[in-house]
């Protein structure tokens, strides 16, 4: 992709220079591959959601028992454990979300696409932002203004002096850092498994056709194998992240909605 | 170093204003399309789903206790059926001997007024028979007699002055010899 083809005497592994796109159209600096994908993203999660339950039937077909097996999935799994009987309250946000963001990561796996959309901080940060501004009216709505900071930074049943300690770590962990780390999280992992897939199918590309060689030749085959294995183990972790992030997500309104114990 | 050299200039931890921008307008519309058009339609579809089956649910617990309770109303029937029938026979039974008592007090009446009757008719049989009798054996005493005495007794009314009168002598003979 980036390094000499050309020159293509040394071997050069993938770099962040992966994650630079050009615009496609010239003028419009913004609308590169990575946002032309996230509108497909976009649409496709409509389309599918559309064809799944604009008619929903008592009794599913097809597409819709398929999409029902994904809703279930997420209410079950994500949002069910944190939020109990306000569940189906938070359904809309969390089930949206789980299907953006695995379809965005999943386009890191699908042929001639293969970027996981994610593994770009911007849109990551961007949910992750929504998220906490969300939280953080929540929490004040439900919480008061003062009872909110008070419920995280002061938990009961400690001895006073170690409120000292306590007070600031509750608060930049529970206000701000795991906030970052949401969306940090989720960035991190698609950018390392792109990274990694890179790496491997370079490796491939390069010992097997730009540069064949005797002794090159079985790493290049090792390369391949690699890439087919971790493109394997990165569909999971694709779908396992869309679910940490949703799940995650649940678990901050939860805590917005009634205090930490 | 390469990498880091690449980074310099571009931190891949830094977002990008307008990757937030398109991130934020593109999940905006999921949101508005599925969140807020379609997942309430298919959490509309689940409830009726869940109320269908409870429905039916309930209408079969509902017959069943349906069905449980005319089973008990058909025992009780039955139990009433049985104590019922216990009763008639009872009852049957009580007429049954109240019956034959009637019957054989009345056949016993009956052989008592036969007896009675028989009773009279024997006395009245024995009535007329002394009475033919009487008659009889004054014609033949009379015969007996006219043809012992030789005397033609043809005259009926002294013929029977002459019975009469034998007879009373006979009876008073009898008495007199009872006495």
């Amino acid at each position: 992709m980036s390094a000499a083809p050309l020159a293509a005497e040394e071997f050069q592994a993938p770099g962040l220079n992966l994650f630079e796109w050009p615009a496609l159209v010239s003028g419009a600096e913004w609308f590169n591959k990575p946002a032309l994908l996230a509108f497909l993203a976009a649409l496709l999660v409509i389309v599918l959601c559309f064809a799944a339950f604009s008619r929903p039937k008592l009794v599913p077909r097809g597409m819709q028992a398929f999409g029902e097996y994904a809703y279930e999935f997420v209410r079950e799994q994500c949002a069910r454990p944190f939020l109990g009987k306000d569940s189906d309250r938070w359904m809309p946000l969390l089930f949206s979300m789980f299907l953006f963001v695995l379809v965005m990561n999943l386009f890191g796996s699908v042929i001639f696409i293969q970027f996981p959309v994610m593994s770009l901080i911007g849109y990551p940060a961007i949910l992750a932002l929504g998220v906490w501004v969300m939280v953080l009216f929540l929490g004040m709505k439900h919480q008061g203004p003062w009872g909110f900071f008070k419920n995280i930074m002061f938990p009961p049943g400690l001895p006073g002096w170690m409120y000292v300690l306590v007070a600031p770590i509750e608060f930049a962990s529970t206000v701000i850092l795991r906030h970052v780390t949401h969306a940090v999280r989720l960035f991190a992992t698609m950018m390392a498994g792109h990274l990694i897939i890179a790496l491997f199918s370079e490796v491939g590309w390069h010992f097997l056709f730009v540069e064949l060689s005797p002794l090159g030749a079985p790493l290049g085959v090792l390369g391949v194998l690699m890439t087919i294995a971790l493109t394997a183990f990165e569909l999971f972790i694709q779908a396992l992240q869309a679910y940490v992030f949703a799940m995650l997500t649940a678990m901050f309104i939860n805590d917005a909605l009634h205090p930490a114990h | 170093m390469n990498v880091l050299a690449e980074a310099g200039g571009n931190n891949p931890l830094i977002p990008h204003p307008a990757e937030m921008a398109i991130g934020g307008f593109a999940f905006l519309f999921v949101l508005f399309f599925v969140g807020r058009m379609l997942v309430p339609r298919i959490q509309k579809t689940l409830a009726d789903r869940a109320e269908a089956i409870e429905g039916g649910l309930k209408k079969a617990a509902d017959a069943q206790k349906e069905a449980q309770q005319a089973l008990d109303e058909y025992r009780e029937q039955l139990v009433e059926a049985r104590h019922e029938a216990a009763r008639l026979r009872e009852e049957a039974r009580e007429q049954g001997a109240q019956i034959k008592a009637e019957l054989r007090e009345e056949a016993q009446a009956e052989a008592r007024r036969l007896i009675e009757a028989a009773h009279a008719q024997i006395e009245a049989d024995r009535q007329q028979a002394f009475a033919q009798l009487r008659a009889e054996i004054g014609r033949l005493s009379t015969d007996l007699a006219g043809r012992i005495v030789g005397e033609s007794l043809e005259d009926e009314a002294r013929q029977r002055r002459v019975v009469d009168r034998f007879l009373e002598e006979l009876e008073s003979d009898a008495r007199q010899a009872v006495r």
